[in-house]
């Protein structure tokens, strides 16, 4: 078990399995296809990314150094919130980028969805957290991963 | 954050409260990346990119409704991002049930919305809103509220003018409110370079292709290119600009740059030169062997890796009339030396309807068509984001639709000969 402390973006607590992506995280790449045709699991459907391709992003604590990509990916992520097909959060091992702070705050101000995000937890973090593990996050951004 | 009182007044519902909630969004924004302050915009226009009527982003269009419904149009009139479906592409009848009854059931209402909201023209749908032909040039220094990568990054760094990479609907809400928080690319600090790139192909290295080298490596990071000179020479003339414009969509899409530098071009690697690299900028060299290594790691999604093309789109980012000019020639000295008269793979060449226009009341379309070229103002990455496209073997040259979709990237020398009839190579 170990604890890494970052900074909170959009507040809350959580505690879920992490899916984590070890390069930048493409938003539109990775949601497209499962909110179009309604992918109860919301698979990742980034090719590009061999991480988490194909695996289930529903629920999950997803961990990654930043997004990258397509300037619809806050419209996505927003999108993804406001139908429930959110992560249960978002853990950033660099401080946050723009695309990703604009879903997270739209999802925040204009949804009634609890996606919390926490970002700055490291290069650490990214090295420790692997996918399967089950990672809780308090109210203060301390992140603990087990 | 500190906002002015008239900002302050509109956070606390002076305007009623759906502007307190674009306020809000548009302060909590500002704070997750240390902004002091909020700093109007300047440019002309806005450019959004949502531009597609999706049955799966209702959430985005109800927001929308709400914004109308309190009266909070955007401040500036705006450019949007290509339609997603166009006639004059070739789909099946099975593609067009699902373009029509199932994806973009919400285009038309969509872009009502737009209208309400304040859209230039019915006609400015295009992500290349900056060309002449389209008008939405800002000048250098002007602050916008602008998304899509594309013309975000060739807005910061061909015009330099200063955006950051905003999301869609942020974008808009920055243009309703009159102002952007002031972070990242709208300053000076955060336009500095943090890597240095140095360039040392023994050819032209093709734009989508360096671009998309430098994406991966220096993700949101903003480089500073040296050694393109040679060939881009010193002067922001058309060829150099869509060589740009191609090459500043690959390090957007590969990766997340917003602002690029090209030493002895673009306008403040001009005036200011290297001062612009920070200090302990890292170094990434690029040869040509860096290149193939970098085109060699593209994964083939294709269900058949050895399937025949059975469709070929040029222009995302929409072309240039320059770039489709240059195509034409070329095509047009291919087939000559093949002995055939029309293009062997069906090939769209996107553009902006301005452009197209252009084209039309000269000889350049006309010409295009003879070869067998279909030309439209379509999104093409809008386009292939249906599961029925994943079966379709889609070749491209853009490092973009490469990136988003199923599409095969081959250079454009490549794309010329699988187009002209040589048999693609797998």
């Amino acid at each position: 078990m170990k604890q890494f402390k970052g900074r909170v973006i959009v507040p809350g607590t959580c505690r879920a399995e992490a899916l984590v992506s070890r390069g930048g995280f493409n938003t539109l790449a990775s949601f497209q296809m499962a909110l179009m045709f309604g992918d109860k699991q919301v698979k990742c459907g980034d090719q590009n990314n061999p991480d988490i391709y194909k695996k289930p992003m529903l629920g999950k604590a997803l961990c990654l150094p930043m997004t990258i990509g397509s300037t619809t990916g806050g419209m996505v992520l927003y999108t993804a919130c406001a139908i429930g097909k959110q992560p249960a959060c978002m853990l950033f091992s660099k401080p946050i980028d723009s695309l990703a702070a604009s879903g997270a705050i739209l999802g925040d101000v204009w949804t009634d969805a609890s996606m919390p995000v926490v970002d700055s937890l490291g290069d650490e973090f990214l090295d420790y957290v692997q996918t399967g593990m089950t990672v809780t996050i308090g109210e203060d951004g301390t992140v603990t991963v087990e | 954050m500190k906002l002015t009182p008239e900002q302050q007044a509109m956070l606390d519902g002076a305007q009623g409260e759906t502007m307190a909630k674009v306020v809000k969004t548009l302060v909590m924004y500002g704070d997750a990346f240390g902004a002091e302050r909020m700093v109007p915009i300047t440019s002309k226009c806005g450019h959004t990119v949502i531009s597609f009527g999706l049955k799966a982003i209702q959430p985005v269009y109800d927001l929308y409704d709400q914004l109308i419904a309190a009266g909070l149009t955007s401040g500036q009139k705006f450019t949007a991002d290509p339609r997603p479906i166009d006639p004059a592409v070739p789909s099946s009848l099975l593609e067009d049930i699902v373009f029509k009854k199932i994806m973009y059931t919400h285009q038309e209402k969509y872009e009502q919305q737009l209208k309400k909201l304040g859209i230039t023209k019915d006609e400015d749908y295009t992500c290349t809103c900056y060309l002449d032909q389209v008008g939405n040039k800002p000048e250098k220094g002007d602050v916008l509220s602008w998304a899509e990568s594309s013309a975000v990054v060739y807005a910061n760094s061909v015009l330099g003018a200063r955006c950051n990479r905003n999301s869609g609907i942020i974008e808009l809400m920055g243009s309703v409110a009159g102002f952007v928080p002031e972070f990242g690319l709208l300053t000076d600090e955060g336009r500095k370079a943090t890597w240095v790139i140095e360039v040392k192909c023994k050819e032209k290295p093709e734009a989508q292709l360096l671009g998309s080298a430098i994406g991966m490596k220096v993700m949101e990071e903003v480089p500073y290119v040296k050694g393109l000179d040679q060939w881009l020479g010193t002067e922001l003339n058309e060829e150099a600009c869509s060589y740009l414009k191609d090459f500043g969509a690959a390090t957007a899409s590969n990766g997340a740059v917003g602002l690029y530098h090209i030493e002895g071009l673009t306008p403040e690697a001009k005036e200011q030169g290297e001062a612009l690299i920070k200090e302990g900028a890292q170094v990434y060299v690029i040869d040509d062997k860096e290149l193939e290594r970098v085109k060699a790691s593209y994964p083939i999604v294709w269900k058949n890796p050895d399937a025949a093309p059975a469709l070929c789109f040029v222009g995302c980012p929409h072309l240039s009339l320059t770039q489709m000019e240059d195509w034409c020639g070329k095509i047009t000295e291919k087939l000559k030396e093949r002995g055939l008269q029309r293009i062997t793979v069906p090939t769209v060449f996107t553009a902006s309807p301005a452009v197209i226009r252009e084209a039309e009341q000269g000889t350049i379309a006309a010409r295009l068509r003879s070869l067998g070229v279909i030309i439209s103002y379509i999104c093409p990455l809008m386009y292939m984001n249906n599961p029925l496209c994943k079966k379709k073997p889609v070749i491209t040259c853009s490092n973009k639709l490469r990136t988003y979709t199923s599409a095969r990237f081959y250079t454009e020398s490549e794309i010329l000969d699988i187009i002209t009839g040589k048999e693609a190579t797998t």
